[in-house]
């Protein structure tokens, strides 16, 4: 898994709540047996004009010039800025994949679905929760000021304007930190405590039987 | 557990939290152990990364398999499904289930079906133990007292390598519902009831456990309902205390305890409802008497209003985003502000999907739908072999083909539409599954959640229609 240390980044604002996975990356799409190249299909449906299937040539589609990813102000956007229970929906773990495909690193909004938030942190993709007051002052700036960017310090827990004017502290449970800042998958961490799984399912067998029928 | 954390009254959830803790570093991540696992035909990249990094399923015993994303509603046969890459994802399923020596309820065998009804009808899902699976919908069987709740490929993953999962302990909240259910209201419409009360992302970070005299009189197939939309409110999972229902209901399932292993087993369940005095970080509660019917109007579960009510006016709105918002999802339903929820025509009727696929939401609907007949078309897909049988058996079946419903084959279906079943673009859809998202049934599909009574009320007449008038022997 990629690291995350510390990113400085063009914002992208998403103004709308309740984005689901469907939306982030569309049904048709899970069918593919990889994990990598979902970014030209990432928010299909409203990205582009006609039908996205697979296997199309997603350079030749005609793009829809209201959906904010095509406006040329937010190209090589690294943050995506959303409103409230952003993810929800599936679980489908394509959402992630999508997005990092595309570019992005980071999201931060008020709220995420809870099965997405996980999904993110295994995938390099950090996901930020401000409270909604300031989330209406980031979308403000990022409508009001082109080429807005922002730095997110994981280390820190910070979330810092380009002018350093204004830091903002955010939470991030630890041990997920420590995987997504040294690049950790969770599998290798796990079978570290091999012994203690094997002795807890040797305690369980005793206690509980009718699980082991 | 330690004597001191014994005394301090817990909640049911605290109780199977505390019951599959491996691991808990003092940083608050948890290893947890993972009673059960059920895969299903989208759970292929969890078995790709095993096979990457050259591991084996820890536990195959443990692990239970059924193809119901990509399968076909019109035939069992596996080459019904013309599209390669969907007959791939089945396929894929019965090989990976080989190789790896897992029970799967594959096409063909009655017990095959949606993996959240399947998981309880078989008794492999059983109060106090920890069940996970790569869909969001997992939430539904926490009905029997479970604590379970989806997650995504690399958890599958992680789960099959390790039959253990990291987690970071939620919230808690307790949803009491009390009071008595009128007539024609159903499980659907309470959770429906719920949703629209707490918001869509109302339970985000929080466990629900379902309390009160409305969910003790419910039957375990009612409370499957509820919990299966959990996820809708943003809850992690759901839950509702063991009882006697419960085990009546799990009694003789091929995978429940038998013999001196059931009383063993139903000592343990029976010590799992929340202690008195036991402490959730946050009470919500409702009156039974007041939840109606319900109809969504919008894009999200959330936007769900009674029968008996109007589609609401952004002009109402209680801010400027949310009004923008409800300004486009009224677009995209094609629905006009105040207008009456009756007056609105449907196009088509879905009866199926992990919320309401079982036998009492087949009956439930074949109640109005006896001796009238359909206006519109309207397929009935039973959650699994299972329930398809015993439908057949009841005779439900020749009620809903005498009144003109189509009899599909078992599987998600025209809940996700991912195996071609479509709602087409501007098509308004009546449907019992648990979502309304835009595209959710196809581009341009209109879904109004609503409970198997009023979506068969909504096929005999056309538009949607309170129950209530149709069994009261009016229209």
């Amino acid at each position: 898994m990629e690291k995350f240390t510390v990113l400085n980044g063009i914002v992208a604002p998403l103004d709308r709540a309740n984005v689901d996975t469907d939306a982030i990356i569309p049904k048709q799409f899970l069918k593919s047996i990889k994990r990598s190249g979902f970014g030209p299909n990432l928010f299909d449906a409203w990205r582009y004009q006609d039908v996205g299937e697979p296997g199309m040539d997603n350079s030749k589609r005609p793009l829809n010039p209201d959906f904010v990813l095509n406006q040329p102000r937010y190209k090589g956007a690294s943050i995506l800025l959303a409103r409230k229970n952003f993810g929800c929906g599936s679980s489908r773990e394509h959402a992630p994949w999508a997005l990092t495909d595309y570019g992005f690193r980071a999201v931060i909004a008020p709220s995420f679905a809870d099965i997405f938030y996980n999904n993110c942190f295994k995938n390099g993709l950090l996901p930020i929760v401000l409270t909604e007051m300031r989330i209406d002052q980031l979308f403000h700036e990022v409508n009001a000021f082109p080429g807005y960017k922002l730095t997110v310090d994981l280390p820190r827990q910070l979330v810092l304007t380009s002018d350093g004017a204004t830091q903002v502290g955010f939470e991030v449970d630890a041990h997920r930190k420590h995987c997504l800042i040294n690049g950790l998958d969770d599998i290798g961490l796990s079978l570290l405590h091999a012994d203690e799984i094997r002795a807890f399912e040797a305690r369980r067998r005793t206690e509980q039987p009718w699980l082991f029928g | 557990m330690t004597p001191a954390r014994a005394a301090a009254p817990a909640t049911l959830f605290d109780k199977i939290w505390a019951r599959h803790t491996i691991v808990e570093r003092p940083d608050g991540a948890t290893l947890l152990h993972v009673a059960r696992h059920l895969v299903h035909d989208g759970s292929r990249a969890g078995f790709r990364t095993l096979q990457e990094r050259g591991l084996r399923l820890r536990h195959p015993e443990r692990t239970y398999g059924t193809p119901d994303h990509y399968v076909s509603s019109t035939s069992r046969a596996l080459e019904a499904i013309s599209e390669p890459h969907r007959r791939e994802m089945v396929s894929a399923l019965s090989a990976n289930a080989k190789q790896h020596g897992i029970t799967l309820f594959d096409l063909g065998d009655v017990r095959q079906g949606i993996a959240h009804v399947v998981g309880p009808e078989q008794g492999i899902t059983q109060p106090g133990l920890l069940l996970v699976c790569g869909d969001s919908h997992t939430a539904t069987h926490g009905a029997l007292g479970a604590l379970a709740f989806g997650i995504g490929a690399s958890e599958v993953a992680h789960v099959m390598a390790t039959q253990a999962l990291w987690q970071t302990r939620p919230k808690s909240m307790r949803v009491s519902v009390n009071g008595a259910l009128g007539t024609g209201v159903t499980p659907k419409d309470v959770i429906l009831a719920i949703i629209a009360s707490i918001g869509a992302a109302g339970g985000v970070g929080h466990v629900i456990e379902y309390a009160g005299s409305v969910f003790r009189a419910m039957s375990v197939e009612g409370r499957l309902t509820v919990c299966n939309m959990s996820i809708e409110a943003g809850a992690r999972a759901g839950m509702v205390a063991p009882d006697e229902t419960s085990y009546a209901y799990l009694k003789g399932r091929p995978y429940a305890p038998q013999g001196a292993m059931w009383e063993r087993a139903l000592a343990y369940w029976r010590s799992l409802p929340s202690d008195a005095g036991a402490v959730f970080d946050r009470e919500v509660s409702l009156d039974a008497a007041a939840i109606e019917p319900m109809v969504t109007w919008g894009t999200s579960p959330e936007d769900a209003v009674a029968v008996t009510g109007a589609v609401p006016d952004p002009a109402e709105a209680a801010s400027a985003e949310r009004r923008e918002a409800m300004t486009r999802t009224l677009a995209y339903m094609g629905l006009a502000p105040g207008m009456a929820i009756e007056a609105i025509k449907v196009d088509r009727v879905f009866i199926g999907s992990c919320t309401n696929a079982r036998i009492e939401d087949l009956r439930s609907a074949a109640m109005v739908a006896k001796g009238r007949k359909a206006r519109i078309p309207a397929m009935v897909v039973a959650g699994s072999g299972l329930v398809k049988a015993q439908a057949e058996a009841e005779g439900l079946h020749r009620v809903f083909l005498d009144a003109g419903f189509e009899w599909r084959e078992p599987g998600c279906s025209m809940c996700v539409g991912m195996n071609g079943d479509l709602v087409a673009p501007g098509e308004r859809c009546a449907s019992t599954s648990n979502r309304n998202f835009v595209g959710r049934q196809g581009r341009g599909a209109r879904t109004h959640l609503v409970s198997p009574a009023m979506a068969a009320a909504a096929a005999v007449s056309g538009h949607m229609t309170d129950v209530r008038v149709l069994m009261a022997g009016g229209a």
